[in-house]
C-alpha cells in the first residue's frame, strides 16, 4: 500500500506527471479574476470566498482523469486488481495521492491568493480550514468519477459533467465557511457540515469506486 | 532459494493444491465464447492453450485470474496463488526498470528483485527508464514481474509477443525452473515455446453455441 502511494507520488513528480498543474491553474485563475472584475477592494473582498472555492474545485478537476486512465492504458490496473491488495485500498491510496499532489498544495497556497483578492484578514484562517476540510472530499468524489469513466476513451469531459454536480454540497458549505468568517459570524455549523460531507465521502465512496472498477475491468 | 519459497507456498498441510477448472463457460462483452472447458494442473505442470484469434483465450485467462466472473462452472485453486500477466505489461514509463520491479515486489510482499533481473537478462538495463526500452525489453521486464510475485500459478497471455528467439529460450528456461520448483503455468500462445513436456489444450472444441446463453438481460452487466 505504501509502495503504491510512493509510486503514485513519484510518478506525479516525474516528467509529465501533472504535479503543479492544478496549483498553477488555481494561481492563474486568482490573478485573472481581479483583471476581469476590476480592482475595487469591496467587490473583490465580497466575491473572494466564492472565487477561491470555485477555483480550488476546478483545479482539482483538472487532474482527475489521470487517476485511473493511465493505469488502465498500460495494464497496471488489471495487474493491481489481481494483486494481493484490496481494490478498496488501491482506490483510497489513489485518492490520497491525488489529494497530496493537488488538494494539499491548494490549501497551502490559498492565503497568498486571499491577499490578491482582498480577503478580510479574519477570514484567512477559515479559508485554510475550509479548504483543508473540503479538498479531501473533492479528491475522493473525483476518484469515484474517475472510476466510473475508466476505460472510456477521452472520458475527461464526461468525468467533469458527472463530478461537478457532486461537488455542490462541498462548494456551498466551503464557501459559506469563508464568507461567514469574513463577516465575523458564527462558522461552527458550516464547518461541521463540511467535515461531515468529507467524512462520509471518505468512509463510503472507496467501496463504490472499487465496485465500479471491478465492473469496468470486465 | 526461489524454488524453495515456491514449494513452501504451494504445499499446504502435506496436500498438494493445484488449479482445477470444471465445466467453465465464459463470455466477453455479453457474447458467450467458451463452454464446458475443463482441465486441471498440479504442481510442476504447465498447460499451453491454443486456438484461433478470438476463440476466447484471453477471456478464459481473465476469468481464471478473477478479473471477470464465470458464466458457469467452477475454478478451484488455493487463495492468492495466481499471478496474471496480460498483453500489457503494466510498466510505468517514467520509472526505471528496477523501480518498476521493486514496486511489484513490494505489492506482493516479496523481497529481492536481483534474481529476476539476472534471470531475464535485465541487469544492464536496471537503471534505465522504461520508456527507453525496446518492445522486447519491456516484455522481458513484464515477465520478470512474474518472478517477483512469488506465486505458484502463472497465468500468461501471449507471453512471447515481441520477444526474439534468444529471449524466448530465456523465458522457456524461467518457466522450466518455475515448474521444477513446484509451480504451475497456464500459457496462451501461438508459437512453440520449446517446452516439449507440457500439455496442450486446443480451445476450438469448446466454442460456445451462440444461442446457448443468449438471454441478454440488462442486469447481466452488473452481475
Amino acid at each position: 500500500m505504501i509502495a503504491l502511494l510512493v509510486r503514485d507520488l513519484r510518478l506525479a513528480f516525474r516528467a509529465g506527471g501533472g504535479f503543479g498543474l492544478g496549483l498553477a491553474f488555481f494561481l492563474i485563475m486568482a490573478v485573472l479574476v481581479p483583471l476581469g472584475v476590476g480592482p475595487e477592494p469591496d467587490i473583490l473582498a465580497r466575491i473572494a470566498p466564492g472565487i477561491l472555492w470555485v477555483g480550488a474545485l476546478l483545479a482539482c478537476l483538472l487532474s482527475l482523469d489521470r487517476i485511473f486512465a493511465l493505469d488502465f492504458e498500460d495494464g497496471s490496473l488489471d495487474l493491481l486488481a489481481t494483486a494481493p491488495v484490496p481494490l478498496e485500498g488501491v482506490v483510497s491510496i489513489k485518492a490520497l495521492a491525488h489529494w497530496l499532489t493537488t488538494g494539499l498544495p491548494l490549501v497551502l497556497v490559498s492565503p497568498v491568493l486571499g491577499l490578491l483578492l482582498y480577503l478580510p484578514p479574519q477570514a484567512y484562517i477559515w479559508l485554510v480550514v475550509s479548504l483543508a476540510l473540503g479538498t479531501p472530499a473533492l479528491s475522493v468524489i473525483g476518484t469515484f468519477g474517475a472510476a466510473l469513466t475508466v476505460g472510456l476513451k477521452r472520458g475527461g469531459l464526461l468525468l467533469s459533467l458527472l463530478v461537478l454536480p457532486l461537488y455542490i454540497p462541498t462548494l456551498v458549505f466551503g464557501a459559506e465557511v469563508v464568507a461567514r468568517g469574513a463577516q465575523g459570524l458564527e462558522v461552527a455549523t458550516p464547518v461541521a457540515l463540511l467535515a461531515g460531507i468529507t467524512a462520509g465521502a471518505v468512509a463510503l465512496l472507496p467501496f463504490a469506486s472499487a465496485l465500479v472498477i471491478r465492473i469496468n475491468l470486465r | 532459494m526461489q524454488d524453495e519459497v515456491l514449494l513452501r507456498h504451494f504445499v499446504t498441510k502435506g496436500r498438494i493444491l493445484g488449479l482445477s477448472v470444471t465445466n467453465l463457460a465464459c463470455a466477453r462483452g455479453g457474447i458467450p465464447l467458451l463452454e464446458g472447458v475443463g482441465f486441471s494442473l498440479e504442481a510442476g505442470q504447465a498447460l499451453v492453450l491454443r486456438g484461433p484469434n478470438g476463440c476466447g483465450k484471453t477471456t478464459l485467462l481473465r476469468t481464471i485470474a478473477g478479473l471477470q466472473p464465470a458464466q458457469a462452472g467452477d475454478i478451484t485453486c488455493p487463495a492468492d496463488s495466481i499471478a496474471y500477466a496480460a498483453h500489457a505489461d503494466g510498466l510505468k514509463t517514467t520509472l526505471s526498470v528496477a523501480e518498476n520491479l521493486s514496486f511489484w515486489a513490494a505489492i506482493y510482499g516479496t523481497k529481492g528483485i536481483e534474481d529476476a533481473l539476472d534471470k531475464m537478462n535485465l541487469r544492464p538495463l536496471a537503471g534505465r527508464a522504461a520508456q527507453n526500452l525496446s518492445a522486447g525489453q519491456k516484455r522481458r521486464l513484464g515477465l520478470a514481474r512474474l518472478m517477483v510475485t512469488g506465486r505458484p500459478i502463472w497465468v500468461l497471455d501471449e507471453p512471447t509477443v515481441s520477444l526474439d528467439t534468444v529471449s524466448v529460450a530465456l523465458f522457456a528456461d524461467v518457466v522450466r525452473a518455475h515448474l521444477a520448483g513446484g509451480g504451475m503455468a497456464l500459457i496462451a500462445t501461438h508459437i512453440d515455446l520449446g517446452l516439449p513436456e507440457v500439455g496442450v489444450l486446443d480451445l476450438t472444441p469448446f466454442k460456445a453455441s451462440l444461442d446457448s446463453t443468449g438471454s441478454g438481460h440488462f442486469d447481466e452487466a452488473f452481475l
